[in-house]
């Protein structure tokens, strides 16, 4: 079974997948100057060095203990106690944060497969089907876009107390399934990949539209509803204010709210920093495995939304 | 597609109809004025209690065991002004607050203004316990009333001073005791290639501690309006003070909790800290390579032979408007800040130094301290607790407060204007906070 023929044109690494035939993967752009490009280089160097630096710094302060953290180079290492942080942490207080961890997993990971389907199929509906109303409900999706999740958040939490689900996985779960930039994405590229035709003939078959849909169409779609999988993915592993206002017992916490609460009392109990430091890093592990995994799916949703 | 319509419009009004509903519970809830009794229920409770205090479940654990029918439920976040408190406003507005809430004392007059308190005086055990609190402590949750009382105090944070015994010992150098005394011995500190001491800009409630000490009084309310004073004559002698030091270059002027601050005191850079009995834990891990190195005296005077302390920090356990449980609310609350179990564990686990008199001669408040070179230290802040004046007031907007002054903070320790005008400017921003609210303001 292919995916879609469209990713070879993108990503040479993708021609790893068996493919219906393609285009002759690389192309070359026109050549440039030694001057602008190594300008570009030196600017892409600064930046990434301006990014990648905070990321080595918490490296290293988690290899440290408290009293190294303070007295030693801030970015190279002191005495070597990774593992020994890592270990305290995972013992304090019965595990709490692999519960939190957990948690976050399951907010962001199920939540994003939720999510990627129904906003899939509502893309898919409002690009394939035409119904009184597509247009207006359409661009009220798109406004949903401009709406910042901060600012829904205490809306939400005063209609989740009227029914009495705050504090519950389900506070921060609904919330999450709902991803008004994925119906958007997800129409443009239906309306791109899925050809009428196929559709026709689908039908023509007999297939019902809930099986074309999960058989043909979806299979089609696949690249972009990876590309709704990550982003939601990521927003929903960070988002912070939602279940700040939601959440009051530690074991439904996700970690990004967890390690804050910790935070905030560190004046108060310092000997909580250095398991605010090994958490946050432990709690990026997941995202860049997922973004691993994932990227060459997702850099060709990308491409071929924008090539439409 | 048409009955797709249909559910989309029941849906769109489904929550109207919610949000509507919402601000209505909500309206109602804040108006809320009815003397609540203080009954038993007569039936197996179970209470709800938010507190950021890490380890606090194992002393609640301890009452759940002894009360199989009043069970309380422990919700956390974040610390008070983290989130928290904003938190509990919310869970007020929409009528889902927990039954009992850590407050900080200079918190708490914001949640009363607000109307978020039930008052434990209808209950005979809390107006009895009065004895056992320290005056001051008990005094910060009366706020000032007769038999009216917001919470049950928890803990304090009696203010002393820190200081590096080794290096005032080697440079020969007094340990002062009043803080002209203490102006000396910075410039003796500064030759000597240190500071005497971190003037901290962010912590506004450190200065208030000063303030405090010195005898001032922010606020005031006489039962109608609120007096606002953060320019009297004892702040003005505090912040002249503070600003002597800053624009002589004998503190320095590191960001409070941040790395450079925790180096500093871990370098021997800096040689005193001015704080309350909880900087304890902050300076044994934060200055972790300085052990045994550290004492602790009581806080410099502005007389010679006076006896006064201030205080940083504390809080209180209040019981929130919308409880159906007021008397096991209450009952728990007084057993977690007097028992003498409940406050030996919180100790243990989060070094929570108690509010009561009985409290303070906790065994183990009585031992040694092996990071300050032995010195039983906790016998100086009992001491210090005792010298704390009963009579200070916190504003019913102290976020606002600290927020305003502490802009102007952070400019005075950077050279452009003083500590004094940052306080003329809190003190103008408050009043206009206050006003904005439609909380009375006596001129």
């Amino acid at each position: 079974m292919t995916t879609t023929t469209t990713m070879t044109a993108v990503n040479p690494r993708a021609a790893r997948r068996p493919t219906g035939g393609g285009q002759d993967a690389v192309g070359r752009g026109p050549r440039e100057g030694v001057i602008p490009r190594t300008a570009a280089f030196i600017v892409m160097g600064v930046f990434t060095l301006y990014f990648l630096t905070p990321i080595w710094w918490l490296l290293i302060a988690s290899t440290k203990d408290r009293g190294d953290l303070f007295s030693t180079n801030p970015l190279w290492f002191a005495d070597f106690r990774f593992f020994e942080n890592v270990g305290a942490l995972v013992a304090y207080r019965d595990g709490v944060y692999l519960r939190w961890l957990l948690n976050s997993l399951l907010y962001a990971g199920v939540g994003a497969v939720v999510a990627t389907l129904l906003a899939s199929m509502c893309g898919y509906a409002l690009a394939k089907y035409r119904f009184p109303g597509r247009e207006t409900l359409f661009n009220v999706v798109l406004g949903g876009v401009l709406v910042p999740a901060t600012a829904l958040a205490l809306p939400l939490f005063l209609l989740f107390s009227q029914v009495q689900l705050t504090n519950t996985f389900w506070a921060v779960f609904l919330p999450s399934i709902v991803s008004p930039f994925g119906v958007y994405l997800s129409r443009v590229f239906a309306e791109a990949s899925v050809p009428d035709e196929l559709l026709e003939a689908s039908r023509l078959d007999g297939a019902g539209e809930v099986r074309t849909f999960f058989t043909v169409s979806i299979r089609l779609m696949f690249p972009a509803l990876v590309t709704v999988f990550l982003f939601q993915f990521v927003s929903i592993w960070n988002n912070f204010f939602l279940p700040l206002i939601m959440l009051r017992s530690e074991e439904l916490f996700p970690v990004t709210y967890g390690l804050y609460a910790w935070n905030s009392t560190i004046n108060q109990f310092p000997e909580l920093r250095t398991f605010v430091l090994v958490g946050s890093l432990l709690s990026i592990v997941p995202l860049i495995i997922t973004f691993l995994l994932l990227q060459r799916y997702w850099r060709t949703g990308l491409g071929t939304g924008a090539l439409k | 597609m048409r009955s797709a319509k249909r559910a989309a419009a029941a849906a769109l009004l489904t929550v109207s109809a919610l949000a509507v509903a919402g601000c209505a519970a909500g309206g109602g809830s804040g108006s809320g004025g009815d003397a609540a009794s203080c009954e038993p229920a007569g039936e197996d409770v179970t209470l709800t209690f938010t507190s950021w205090i890490p380890g606090i479940e194992d002393a609640v654990a301890m009452w759940n065991e002894e009360n199989p029918d009043i069970q309380v439920e422990v919700q956390t976040g974040p610390s008070g002004n983290a989130g928290t408190y904003q938190n509990f406003f919310n869970q007020l507005e929409a009528g889902n607050a927990p039954d009992l809430g850590q407050i900080e004392y200079d918190a708490l007059p914001n949640f009363r203004v607000q109307d978020g308190l039930v008052d434990l005086g209808a209950c005979e055990d809390v107006l009895a316990a009065e004895d056992q609190f320290l005056d001051w402590t008990w005094g910060q949750v009366t706020l000032g009333t007769e038999d009216e009382v917001y919470g049950i105090p928890q803990d304090q944070g009696p203010m002393a001073l820190f200081y590096r015994s080794d290096l005032f010992e080697q440079n020969g150098i007094e340990v002062p005791t009043t803080w002209e005394e203490y102006r000396e011995a910075a410039v003796q500190v500064r030759e000597a290639g240190g500071y005497i001491t971190n003037f901290s800009d962010s912590d506004i409630n450190q200065f208030a501690g000063f303030v405090w000490q010195a005898g001032g009084q922010w606020f005031e309310n006489d039962g109608d309006a609120w007096t606002v004073n953060l320019t009297g004559d004892e702040s003005t002698t505090v912040a002249d003070y503070w600003q002597d030091l800053i624009e002589n270059d004998l503190v320095s002027t590191y960001p409070a909790w941040t790395d450079e601050w925790n180096n500093a005191y871990n370098s021997g850079e800096v040689w005193t800290w001015n704080s309350a009995v909880w900087g304890a834990n902050s300076i044994l891990s934060g200055a972790p390579d300085t052990s045994g190195n550290w004492s602790v005296a009581l806080a410099p005077q502005w007389n010679a032979g006076d006896e006064k302390a201030g205080n940083w920090g504390g809080s209180s356990i209040a019981v929130f408007n919308g409880t159906d449980h007021l008397y096991e609310a209450a009952k728990f609350a007084l057993w977690l800040n007097t028992s003498e179990e409940a406050l030996t564990s919180l100790n243990e686990t989060a070094q929570i130094y108690p509010a009561t008199t009985a409290g303070l001669e906790l065994p183990v408040l009585k031992e040694g301290v092996e990071f300050y070179g032995g010195q039983p230290i906790y016998d100086v802040f009992a001491q210090a607790a005792t010298q704390v004046d009963p009579d200070f007031t916190w504003g019913p907007t102290m976020t606002q407060t600290y927020g305003d002054v502490s802009d102007g903070f952070k400019a005075a320790a950077q050279g452009n204007g003083t500590l004094l005008e940052a306080l003329e400017e809190g003190q103008a921003a408050t009043i206009a906070t206050l006003e904005a609210q439609s909380i009375p303001v006596a001129e």
